[in-house]
C-alpha cells in the first residue's frame, strides 16, 4: 500500500487536470470579446438627454458640489427660446470631469436633480496626458437618438418654461 | 438715557433698552427667530408671521398694581395666540418661548404655506446656496407637504423689472422688502404691490423700470431668489466664489465692498471677478452699496489692458521690457531735474501717491493732482476729525450741502444724509438747480452759478439759516463741483472753511469735499497740489503721468502734451494720453493688488487683490520704486504695507496707521453675513477691518485764490449762454463704459435745459443743440435756471468750468 499512495495522489491530481480540459473555461478574451456589466456599475459619466434632444443637465453645478474628489466643474449661461440646450431658463455652458481625480462614487448621480448625469458602462479609461482625462461636456453627452434634434433647438415661447421635471423617485 | 427692560427669552435673562423688539432682543443674546419679512434696517410690517412665539407677561394686580406671585415668582400670563417677535417691543418681566411646541408648530406651518407657492427650482436659482428660506426650510419647515402639487401657483419666471434686476415672480414671497428698501432707505418708491392674496405681484412703476441707483441692494435683502441682478444671472453658485475685501473706488465715499471671484472657463482660465457684495461698515456704508459700485467692476478684466511696457521708438510706441523701459524713462526724468513734475489721479493708493510725491520732492518736481475740484488743503486742515459717522448724527447737528447733487456724485452719502435728516438733523442744501437731496432738507437756498461765495459767506446773516449753522452742536459741510471748476471750486472751499474754521478737531465737525476719485482726499493729505493751468505747465516738462488722461478729457491738454519735454504714462489702457506719450508703463488694476484708499471723511482703508495680476503689469507704487532705483533713490516698493510704515512716519496725519491697525474690527450692529442671512441679508460680516479715521494736522489755511470769476462775468448777455459742468453718475469713464448693464443706462450725452430756455433756441426734447463745437441731445428739466445749459463731465464734451458760450441749434 505505502508504494501504491503516491501514485493514486498522483492519478487523482492528472484526472482534475483532465476533466478541466473539458470544461468551459472562465476567462474571456478581452478586447476581443467583452462582458456585460451588472445593472448598477459605475463607469464613466454620461450626460443624458431627454427623447426630444434637450439636454438633461440645467448647469446647476450640485454635481460639482456633491463631488468628494473635485473632478467635476460647471459653468452656467442662460437659455433663450431661440438658443435651447436644455428646459427652463439655465443650462451648462461648460462641463468637465476630470477621470484621474473621480472616484466613481456616485454621489453626482445622488445630487443631480434631473437625473442628468449616470455612470454609464464605459470603464475603458486610459489616457496618455493628464489632459486627456478631462473630458469635456461633447465627450460626454449622449448621442442625439434617431428622430429627436441636437441642441441648441429653437423652441416654442412658454414651452419649456421649467428647468426641473416632476418626477418619480429612481426604483433601483 | 433710555430705560432698560429685563425680560426671559427660552429661559435666558436679558436686559435691553425700552423698545426694542423681541427679535432683536433675541438676536443680541444668540437667539435665532425666523422671519422673513422683518429687516434691521426698517420699520417692522408683521407680514409674513414667520416670527411668531409665545409671548407671556408678568400679571399685575389691578387694584394693588403690584406684581402677583406665583410662589416668589411673578405669575405670567399667556396670550391665547402666539404673537410676531418683530412688532412686539419687549416689556419688562416678559417671557418669550420661541421654541415651544406651540410656537415650533406654527413656524413649520408657516414655512409649509409659502412653500405651496414657491417653485423649488433652488437647483437653478441664482440665490440658491445663500437663501433665507431655503435655510429656515431646512432648519425649522416640514420634509412633507400636505397640499396638492397640481395646486401650485404658477407665474412668469423671467421679468425684467430694469436692464439690471430681474424677478421671478414664482419665487417671490411677497415679503416686501424690496418695496420698503425702495420706500424707506432709498426714498425712491419706484417698485409696488400689485393684485391681491394669491395674485399679489411685485411692478415697477417708474419708466426706465426701476429708476434707483439703489437697486442692486434690494436683490441683498431678498430673502428668496426673486429678484437677482442680471449682472450675475448664472454667473456661478455662491458656494464655488472666493470671497476677497475690497474697497469701492469709484466715488469718495469708500464702500466697503468684497469682490466674489472664481476662476473659471469663460475667462480663458483666469480668476475672474463674478460680482460686488456690499460689506458691513456702519460708519460709511452700513450694508448697502449703489449700482455703480456694484456694476461697474469690469474694467480690470477688459481685453483693452496694458500688459507690457511700450516705449516710443522712431515716433512708433512699440513693446519693450521692463528694463529697457525704466531706464529711459529714469534717464529721461535725471535729465530734466526739476523740471519735471508729477500728474496724478485720485484713483491711486495712498502708497502710489506717496511713492509719486517722494520721486517728485527728490528730483525737484512738483506733485500735481489731477482733478477739476480744488480745496484739499482745507479739507485736510479742517476736514472732519476722527469719530465722525453720519450714522450717528441727528437732532443738533446740521449738514450743509454746496454746490453738489450727492445724488449723482455720491449716492451713499445722499443716503446716509437723507436718513440723518429723518433723525431730525437739519438739512440745509444749497444749489444753484433742483437736486435729488433737497426734497429731506430743512432749508433750500438757491444761487446763480458765479455767486456761490457769496451765497455761503452771506448764510449766517440769514435769519433761521444763520442759526441753524451758528448754533448747530454739530456742523458738518459737504461741498461739491457742481457747476464749478478748479477755480470756483477752491474759493467755495474757502468760504465754507471759514463756518467750520473754529470747530475744527471735533468729531462730526467739519469740511468734506464731494470728490470725483476715491482717493483724491489721500492726494490732498499727502501734499499734491492742483494746478489750475495746465497747458501752460506741460511746456518742455518732463512730466511723469499716473493713471489720468487729461489728453481725451481736453483736446487743449493734448496739444499741450506734444509740446511736453518727454512724457511718462502710467495706466492701464492705452488711452489718449498714453498714445502721446514717450514711454507707457503698463500698471495693475487696484482689484489686483494692495493698497489703501482715503475716503472723503478722512477714513484710510485697505483693499486687498482678488484678481491675479494681467500680463507684465506692475503695482503702481512698485513701477515707481523702481524708477528711483534707477535714479540712485531708495523708495519702498517691496510691499504696500512697507510702503504705509514709511508714510506714517514721513507724514503727520498718516503718523501710527499701521495696516494692522486698520484691519482692525469690532462688534456692529446689526449682525449680518453669518450663518443667519434672513436677517440682514447677504451682504458680508466685516471680518477685514473697519479702517481709521485719520487725524487732523493744523495746516495753513489758504486763503482763497485771487482769480476767483465774480458772479458778473458769468451773466451771459442776450445771445449768449451760461453752459456749467455737472456730473452725472453714469457717465463715459471707462469703469462704466466697460459694464455692459451701466452702458444702457449712461444714454446719450445730454445738454440739461429749462424747458423755456429750450423753445427760445427752438429745440423740443430729444432735439439736438451745438454748444462750443460738439453736438448734444437735449433733455428738458424745469429745476434748470433759464439760459444756463448743464453739460455733463466725462461725456466727450470739454466743458470743465463755467464757460459763457453760444448755443444754437443743430
Amino acid at each position: 500500500m505505502r508504494v501504491l499512495e503516491p501514485l493514486i495522489e498522483l492519478g487523482r491530481g492528472l484526472w482534475t487536470t483532465l476533466r478541466s480540459m473539458f470544461e468551459k473555461p472562465v476567462t474571456t478574451q478581452y478586447p476581443e470579446q467583452k462582458r456585460p456589466v451588472k445593472p448598477r456599475f459605475r463607469g464613466r459619466h454620461v450626460l443624458k438627454r431627454y427623447e426630444n434632444g434637450l439636454e438633461k443637465c440645467i448647469g446647476c453645478a450640485l454635481c460639482a458640489a456633491a463631488c468628494p474628489a473635485d473632478a467635476i466643474f460647471v459653468e452656467a449661461a442662460e437659455n433663450t427660446d431661440a438658443i435651447r440646450y436644455s428646459p427652463g431658463e439655465r443650462y451648462a455652458s461648460t462641463y468637465e470631469i476630470n477621470l484621474l481625480r473621480c472616484i466613481y462614487c456616485g454621489f453626482c448621480e445622488d445630487a443631480c436633480p434631473t437625473e442628468a448625469i449616470v455612470l454609464g458602462d464605459q470603464y475603458e479609461l486610459s489616457f496618455t496626458d493628464r489632459r486627456q482625462a478631462i473630458y469635456p461636456k461633447e465627450m460626454l453627452i449622449e448621442p442625439v437618438a434617431a428622430g429627436a434634434s441636437p441642441t441648441p433647438q429653437k423652441t416654442k415661447p412658454g414651452e419649456f418654461t421649467r428647468s426641473v421635471p416632476e418626477m418619480q423617485d429612481p426604483k433601483d | 438715557m433710555t430705560k432698560l427692560v429685563t425680560l426671559i427669552i427660552d429661559g435666558q435673562q436679558t436686559t435691553v433698552p425700552e423698545g426694542t423688539l423681541i427679535v432683536n432682543a433675541a438676536k443680541k443674546i444668540g437667539i435665532d427667530i425666523p422671519l422673513f419679512c422683518y429687516h434691521p434696517k426698517m420699520e417692522p410690517v408683521g407680514m409674513c408671521r414667520q416670527c411668531l412665539v409665545e409671548v407671556g407677561r408678568p400679571v399685575v394686580d389691578r387694584a394693588s398694581g403690584q406684581p402677583v406671585l406665583d410662589g416668589d415668582k411673578p405669575k405670567i400670563q399667556f396670550g391665547p395666540k402666539l404673537e410676531t417677535a418683530c412688532t412686539t417691543p419687549v416689556s419688562e418681566g416678559m417671557v418669550v418661548l420661541s421654541q415651544s411646541e406651540k410656537a415650533k408648530a406654527s413656524q413649520k406651518e408657516i414655512l409649509e404655506f409659502l412653500l405651496t407657492s414657491h417653485p423649488l427650482d433652488c437647483p437653478v436659482c441664482d440665490k440658491g446656496g445663500e437663501c433665507p428660506l431655503q435655510n429656515l426650510t431646512l432648519t425649522h419647515g416640514s420634509p412633507q407637504s400636505r397640499f396638492i402639487y397640481d395646486e401650485k401657483s404658477r407665474a412668469e419666471k423671467h421679468v425684467p423689472l430694469g436692464e439690471l434686476i430681474w424677478l421671478d415672480r414664482e419665487r417671490c414671497i411677497q415679503c416686501a422688502r424690496c418695496i420698503r428698501f425702495q420706500d424707506e432707505i432709498a426714498g425712491e418708491p419706484v417698485l409696488a404691490f400689485y393684485n391681491r392674496g394669491r395674485a399679489t405681484d411685485i411692478i415697477t412703476n417708474s419708466e426706465p423700470g426701476f429708476d434707483s441707483v439703489f437697486s442692486g441692494n434690494t436683490t441683498d435683502i431678498c430673502p428668496v431668489g426673486a429678484l437677482t441682478t442680471a449682472d450675475f444671472r448664472f454667473g456661478a453658485r455662491p458656494w464655488e466664489m472666493k470671497a476677497a475685501t475690497s474697497i469701492c473706488a469709484q466715488c469718495a465715499v469708500g464702500c466697503n465692498i468684497t469682490f466674489n471671484t472664481r476662476r473659471e472657463a469663460k475667462s480663458g482660465g483666469k480668476v475672474a471677478i463674478k460680482r460686488v457684495m456690499p460689506r458691513q461698515n456702519e460708519a460709511v456704508n452700513e450694508i448697502w452699496i449703489c449700482d455703480k459700485g456694484r456694476f461697474a467692476y469690469h474694467f480690470a478684466e477688459n481685453n483693452e489692458r496694458l500688459e507690457k511696457p511700450l516705449v516710443r521708438r522712431d515716433g512708433e510706441l512699440v513693446k519693450a521690457s521692463w528694463e529697457e523701459t525704466l531706464k529711459v524713462a529714469a534717464s529721461k526724468l535725471a535729465e530734466s531735474r526739476e523740471k519735471m513734475f508729477v500728474l496724478a489721479s485720485g484713483r491711486l493708493s495712498n502708497e502710489d501717491l506717496f511713492n509719486l510725491k517722494q520721486l517728485a520732492y527728490n528730483l525737484g518736481g512738483e506733485a500735481l493732482l489731477y482733478t477739476h475740484m480744488g480745496g484739499g488743503e482745507l479739507t485736510a486742515s479742517l476736514g472732519v476729525a476722527s469719530g465722525t459717522n453720519f450714522g450717528e448724527m441727528g437732532a443738533g447737528t446740521t449738514i450743509l450741502v454746496v454746490a453738489s447733487d450727492l445724488y449723482n456724485e455720491a449716492p451713499l452719502w445722499y443716503l446716509r444724509l437723507k436718513q440723518a435728516a429723518e433723525r431730525d438733523a437739519t438739512l440745509i442744501v444749497v444749489n444753484a438747480r433742483e437736486t435729488k437731496l433737497e426734497r429731506y432738507s430743512r432749508f433750500v437756498i438757491r444761487y446763480s452759478y458765479g455767486d456761490e461765495v457769496e451765497t455761503v459767506s452771506e448764510l449766517t446773516k440769514k435769519a433761521n439759516i444763520g442759526e441753524a449753522i451758528s448754533g448747530a452742536e454739530n456742523l458738518v459741510i459737504l461741498y461739491g463741483s457742481d457747476g464749478l471748476g478748479l477755480d470756483g471750486s477752491s474759493a467755495l472751499a474757502a468760504a465754507c472753511a471759514k463756518l467750520v474754521k473754529s470747530r475744527a478737531g471735533k468729531a462730526n465737525n467739519g469740511l468734506i469735499g464731494v470728490w470725483p476719485r476715491a482717493n483724491d482726499q489721500g492726494a490732498w493729505e499727502l501734499g499734491f497740489k492742483a494746478e489750475a493751468n495746465l497747458a501752460k505747465a506741460l511746456k518742455g516738462k518732463t512730466v511723469y503721468i499716473a493713471v489720468a488722461d487729461p489728453a481725451g478729457d481736453d483736446p487743449a491738454l493734448a496739444t499741450a502734451l506734444k509740446e511736453a519735454k518727454f512724457v511718462i504714462v502710467q495706466e492701464l489702457f492705452l488711452t489718449e494720453t498714453a498714445k502721446l506719450a514717450d514711454v507707457v508703463l503698463p500698471a495693475q488694476a487696484y482689484t489686483e493688488r494692495e493698497g489703501t484708499f482715503t475716503s472723503g471723511e478722512r477714513r484710510v482703508q485697505r483693499f486687498y487683490p482678488a484678481a491675479l495680476p494681467r500680463g507684465e503689469t506692475k503695482a503702481d507704487f512698485a513701477i515707481t520704486a523702481e524708477i528711483a532705483k534707477e535714479l540712485g533713490l531708495e523708495l519702498e516698493g517691496r510691499s504696500a504695507a512697507r510702503v504705509m510704515d514709511k508714510m506714517a512716519a514721513a507724514v503727520n496725519s498718516f503718523a501710527g496707521i499701521t495696516y494692522g491697525k486698520l484691519a482692525e474690527v469690532s462688534e456692529q450692529w446689526p449682525i449680518v453675513g453669518r450663518g443667519d442671512l434672513y436677517y440682514g441679508g447677504a451682504a458680508y460680516e466685516n471680518k477685514q477691518g473697519l479702517g481709521v479715521q485719520l487725524d487732523l494736522t493744523p495746516g495753513d489755511l489758504t486763503p482763497a485764490p485771487s482769480s476767483i470769476r465774480r458772479g458778473e462775468s458769468l451773466r451771459p448777455d442776450e445771445d449768449r449762454w451760461l453752459a456749467v459742468p455737472i456730473t452725472r453718475l453714469y457717465d463715459l469713464d471707462v469703469t462704466v463704459r466697460t459694464s455692459e448693464l451701466l452702458r444702457q443706462r449712461i444714454g446719450a450725452a445730454a445738454v440739461l435745459l429749462h424747458p423755456d430756455a429750450a423753445k427760445t433756441l427752438g429745440v423740443a426734447a430729444g432735439g439736438r443743440v451745438e454748444i462750443n463745437g460738439s453736438r448734444l441731445e437735449v433733455r428738458l428739466d424745469a429745476g434748470v435756471p433759464v439760459r444756463v445749459a448743464l453739460v455733463p463731465r466725462s461725456m466727450g464734451v470739454s466743458i470743465h468750468a463755467p464757460v459763457i458760450a453760444k448755443l444754437k441749434k443743430a
